[in-house]
């Protein structure tokens, strides 16, 4: 972006032009520009804010209780007069509300888990980056070690071993999906260490922690933001692939993997049982990738061509 | 020559660098699996003493926690997984030699699959760049990546078996039939990936240097492709096979659920649900071992396309 419009003004024969208009940019509005302009990534952030307002509000606003059995209608198709505009399930529970009902629970886990995966990886990555030699080495091989790991073997038998508590899903998936960002977050580190505003940091004397979380982790920021919203729709995932193998959360509390897991029994009778709550996470899945993109390609114009 | 003994001994080196991975497998394995609560015995009924003393004295569970690990170290390294404890008069290994040709069949299709035709769709994106045939086919990949296989095999199944009777729903029988769906679920997610790694470093190499020399040689536009363009643009999809077989592994647990296949993945989510410990480990380090060898074999694929990564010292 170096049109002459983004150069700040030096040119004191243009000041006195009168000529004040033209500001500079920040690297920050740069991107926010050029995000702006991938309108593939702007459509999938109104959508995911609608989602999300749907999630937490429809519930309330239908007057169907999750877990309410309606036994005038049940597998009964969707429609306008029965009240259940999505159609109900098996045992008469209405679809849109329990598609609801289970979206908040697995929003949630994509936030927590990456919210868990993000600390972990984001300390750990900074930590090895910054220290460098036997450190860096010995931390990073045992990241490549993990990395080898069958993952979905682990958290499976982290699930059957621990039993399904929501809380320990949260942690399973968290603690295995922090390698990526270590590693991201640890070459990172590697190229900031040697800037000069942290030298200038260590001149002035201030600590190694004290480096790291004021000066490094700050400057983090870009990379981080991208590869959290990445991870989000890879944490929604993997809890629907637990939940779908009867491994993840359990009744009465339900998740769209667990709804379509569910949906997948009835498909031949029910398949609206099927297809709504399938809709409802691939559009999540769908839009989460786009975002991701868009900001991965608006935060590192590099790989612009 | 110079470069192949260096090559070889990064190869060696590499190889003896499996080894602490290979511990830490069995390792968190093992223990996993002995701190779970309930044992792999709980009935409704409950056994009477001494036949639960005989049962775990069979299979080595009345002996200390670390003289069982470091007799199932020394039984794994000669490749013996010790008799399965659910399904009696069967040992680890006989399940897994029953269960590997299926799985592996469906992975190897799956993998060739995803491999031509994400190539294929990538380059195709790629040439026509920014034109609707590329935002229309990379629309249709992220979508691919973003659709869990355990949507898209339902809905295949009720569309191409329930409805239109073309397919079996599922089962295996090893004719071609059986295998279509499960194999096609499979490989979708890694052929939408390939496709938009394929696109992505294809771009990058088309506005390289030697590819503008190659097209100033005068060299026609499908030589230029072929011969200059191919391979540099496929070293990133060849460095992301070993990533995609691990998916590919974890995808077929569902998969052999869905369709109800008598692979590998259906013996450990049933294994793992009985706590059959000795199962379960079998298939975890089985997998494991094939996954880190296979990232092996692809490194040394990935060292012997790129000329920029030699390991000989001397340049």
């Amino acid at each position: 972006m170096t049109k002459s419009a983004d150069i700040p003004v030096i040119d004191p024969f243009e000041a006195a032009l009168g000529v004040t208009d033209v500001k500079g940019r920040s690297p920050w509005q740069d991107a926010w520009h050029r995000l702006l302009k991938n309108r593939a990534a702007v459509y999938s952030a109104f959508i995911m804010a609608a989602m999300f307002l749907m999630v937490v509000f429809g519930p309330m606003l239908i007057s169907w209780e999750p877990d309410y059995t309606d036994w005038d209608y049940t597998s009964s198709p969707p429609s306008l007069a029965s009240g259940h505009w999505f159609g109900t399930d098996a045992v008469g529970r209405d679809i849109l509300v329990r598609t609801l009902e289970g979206g908040r629970i697995s929003l949630m886990v994509g936030l927590v888990a990456t919210i868990v995966s993000l600390l972990i990886g984001v300390s750990y990555g900074a930590t090895a980056g910054y220290f460098g030699g036997a450190a860096d080495r010995i931390m990073m091989r045992i990241v490549d070690i993990i990395y080898a790991l069958p993952f979905m073997f682990f958290v499976i038998l982290l699930m059957v071993v621990f039993g399904r508590h929501i809380l320990l899903i949260f942690v399973a998936i968290g603690a295995i999906n922090w390698l990526d960002m270590a590693r991201i977050v640890r070459g990172q580190t590697l190229s900031l260490k040697n800037t000069e505003f942290v030298e200038a940091a260590k001149a002035c004397g201030v600590g190694d922690w004290d480096i790291i979380r004021r000066h490094i982790t700050p400057n983090l920021l870009g990379v981080v933001i991208v590869y959290v919203t990445l991870t989000i729709p890879q944490v929604i995932l993997v809890e629907s692939f637990l939940s779908f193998l009867g491994l993840g959360v359990q009744e009465p509390m339900s998740s769209w993997g667990a709804l379509v897991s569910d949906g997948a029994q009835d498909m031949e009778s029910a398949p609206w049982t099927l297809i709504v709550p399938s809709v409802f996470l691939t559009v999540t899945l769908y839009c989460f990738n786009y975002i991701g993109d868009g900001l991965r390609d608006a935060l590192d114009p590099k790989d612009h061509l | 020559m110079i470069q192949d003994s260096g090559m070889a001994r990064h190869a060696l080196w590499r190889l003896l660098g499996l080894i602490p991975t290979l511990l830490m497998l069995i390792t968190v394995a093992f223990f996993l699996m002995r701190v779970a609560p309930g044992g792999p015995f709980d009935t409704e009924k409950l056994l009477p003493d001494d036949i639960e003393a005989n049962l775990n004295a069979r299979y080595h569970l009345d002996e200390p926690l670390l003289q069982q690990y470091f007799r199932y170290l020394g039984q794994v390294a000669v490749f013996d997984f010790g008799p399965s404890i659910q399904y009696k008069d069967w040992t680890v290994n006989e399940l897994i030699r029953q269960g590997m040709p299926v799985s592996l069949t469906i992975g190897v299709a799956a993998m060739v699959l995803a491999f031509i035709f994400g190539t294929l769709l990538g380059i195709t994106a790629a040439l026509r760049q920014n034109t609707r045939a590329d935002y229309a086919l990379m629309g249709v990949a992220m979508l691919g990546i973003s659709i869990p296989n355990f949507v898209v095999a339902p809905i295949l199944i009720l569309l191409l078996a329930v409805y239109a009777g073309w397919l079996p729903a599922g089962g295996w029988d090893w004719s071609i039939a059986s295998m279509v769906l499960p194999v096609v679920t499979l490989s979708l997610p890694v052929t939408a990936y390939i496709a938009r790694l394929t696109r992505g470093s294809m771009i990058e190499v088309m506005h390289s240097n030697f590819i503008r020399s190659a097209r100033a040689k005068g060299l026609p536009e499908s030589v230029v492709i072929r011969r200059h363009a191919l391979r540099p643009a496929l070293l990133p999809v060849i460095s992301f096979l070993g990533p995609a077989t691990a998916g590919m592994i974890s995808g077929s647990v569902i998969i052999e659920r869905i369709f109800s296949i008598p692979g590998l993945g259906s013996y450990f989510v049933q294994g793992a649900l009985n706590r059959d410990y000795t199962l379960v480990m079998g298939v975890v380090i089985f997998y494991g071992v094939l996954i880190i060898l296979l990232n092996f074999l692809v490194d040394m694929i990935y060292a012997w396309l790129n000329p920029r990564v030699r390991y000989d010292k001397k340049r």
